[in-house]
């Protein structure tokens, strides 16, 4: 199973929002495998949430860990299979154990956007 | 002469100026473009006498013929389409219409079908008896739910365009005064309200804050080069940066508009400010003739 993060410079923190976050972590739980790949959403115009879903996707994931997660991405996930859980703290690998430990509540509301809004 | 009115932020006062200002050029055509809370019409009280949609255009999507190969993904710029399990998923409030996805599908299975957005509404103020209504109202109205302004904007622009040539003659269209009650802010939609006027009105409140937003909307008219000046809203004591910003790049202050609490009753009431008062009706026939005038010069 692929599990992605969006992730800080570093790759160790778990960024505040998804569509724009600068990396994704992607974690493969049967081989151990961690890789970290720039968002090629990071700086679109608009439509990131979308773009970064679908580059997500693309990757294979199985599960998201976010703090947020917009409707449309969510749009995207749901039609992928992609489940989406909370993130609880800064620490990508703490997510990781969380969740594998079954700790990590399923994200349910999904932000309409904020369109340029920090 | 096309006129706009803007302001950095709402509540500043562009719909008192501008309702008021179409008023006092009696033979005039008023746009609302702040399309997602038209207001004037609270002033004016227009006799609507036709509504016509707005539409714009978003792909449509044959699953059947759709092979799944992604060239619509790849080509949108605004990240409008996903494709997940070969199966295209659309966006709509993200699509800008360009209809570059239906050009490069390779198999024909994207077209364009409209979706309607808004209408415009035309109206008129009077009884309906005279033979030519001066004041034409045209109001902008962005449906609930639609995120877009600018398509409304663009139709509400084209219609009170059509409007002042419809009654009158060429040269009469000319002189006439349209007067657009732009949106707040200085995002798209206020670009595009601005760009087609031969002058710009930038009503401003002497405060640190109003000074701010002037100086953002400012940028607008200088861009497009189009002649404008500044209209102190709420005036009392001067707001000093204000003063000298305007003194030093030459910017014309026409007219100061006193803060009077009897204004805002006025206001609240929906009565126009010409109307009612006349120190206010003096004031802004001198503001017009001051456009009008210096615009010709």
């Amino acid at each position: 199973m692929t599990i992605a993060i969006p992730v800080d410079e570093g790759g160790k923190t778990v960024y505040v929002s998804f569509g724009r976050a600068p990396y994704f972590l992607f974690h493969d739980d049967g081989t151990g495998n961690t890789r970290v790949l720039a968002n090629p959403a990071a700086d679109a115009p608009g439509g990131a949430g979308v773009k970064a879903a679908q580059f997500v996707a693309d990757a294979g994931a199985d599960s998201l860990i976010t703090f947020r997660c917009g409707q449309n991405a969510a749009q995207v996930f749901s039609a992928s299979n992609v489940a989406i859980y909370r993130a609880e703290g800064a620490s990508a690998e703490e997510n990781l154990k969380a969740l594998e430990a079954g700790r990590l509540p399923v994200l349910a509301t999904f932000h309409t956007g904020f369109h340029g809004a920090v | 002469m096309k006129i706009s009115v803007v302001s950095g932020k709402g509540g500043t006062g562009k719909t008192f100026v501008a309702v008021n200002l179409a008023v006092t050029a009696q033979d005039a055509v008023y746009m609302d473009c702040d399309v997602e809370e038209p207001n004037g019409r609270l002033f004016l009280k227009p006799n609507v006498t036709r509504e016509l949609p707005v539409h714009i255009l978003v792909p449509h999507i044959d699953s059947v013929r759709c092979t799944g190969c992604r060239k619509c993904v790849s080509f949108c710029r605004f990240n409008a389409l996903a494709m997940v399990k070969g199966k295209p998923i659309l966006f709509p409030e993200i699509c800008h219409s360009c209809g570059g996805c239906s050009l490069v599908c390779p198999v024909g299975a994207i077209s364009e079908r409209p979706l309607q957005v808004g209408a415009v509404q035309l109206g008129y103020v009077g009884s309906g008896k005279e033979t030519r209504p001066s004041l034409r109202i045209v109001t902008g109205v962005l449906s609930i739910g639609k995120v877009s302004a600018v398509p409304v904007v663009k139709a509400t622009l084209d219609a009170g365009a059509a409007l002042s040539y419809d009654d009158a003659q060429a040269d009469v269209a000319s002189q006439m005064v349209s007067v657009i009650d732009c949106p707040p802010g200085s995002g798209c939609s206020v670009l595009e309200s601005v760009a087609g006027s031969d002058f710009c009105l930038m009503v401003v409140e002497p405060t640190a804050f109003g000074f701010h937003n002037f100086r953002m909307i400012e940028q607008i008219p200088k861009q497009l080069g189009i002649p404008c000046a500044v209209v102190i809203n709420k005036d009392g004591e001067p707001y000093a940066p204000l003063e000298a910003y305007c003194a030093e790049h030459s910017v014309p202050i026409l007219a100061r508009i006193p803060y009077r609490e009897d204004l805002t009753v006025i206001l609240s009431e929906g009565t126009l400010a010409v109307k009612a008062d006349r120190e206010l009706a003096r004031l802004f026939e001198q503001l017009l003739r001051a456009i009008v005038d210096g615009g010709e010069a």
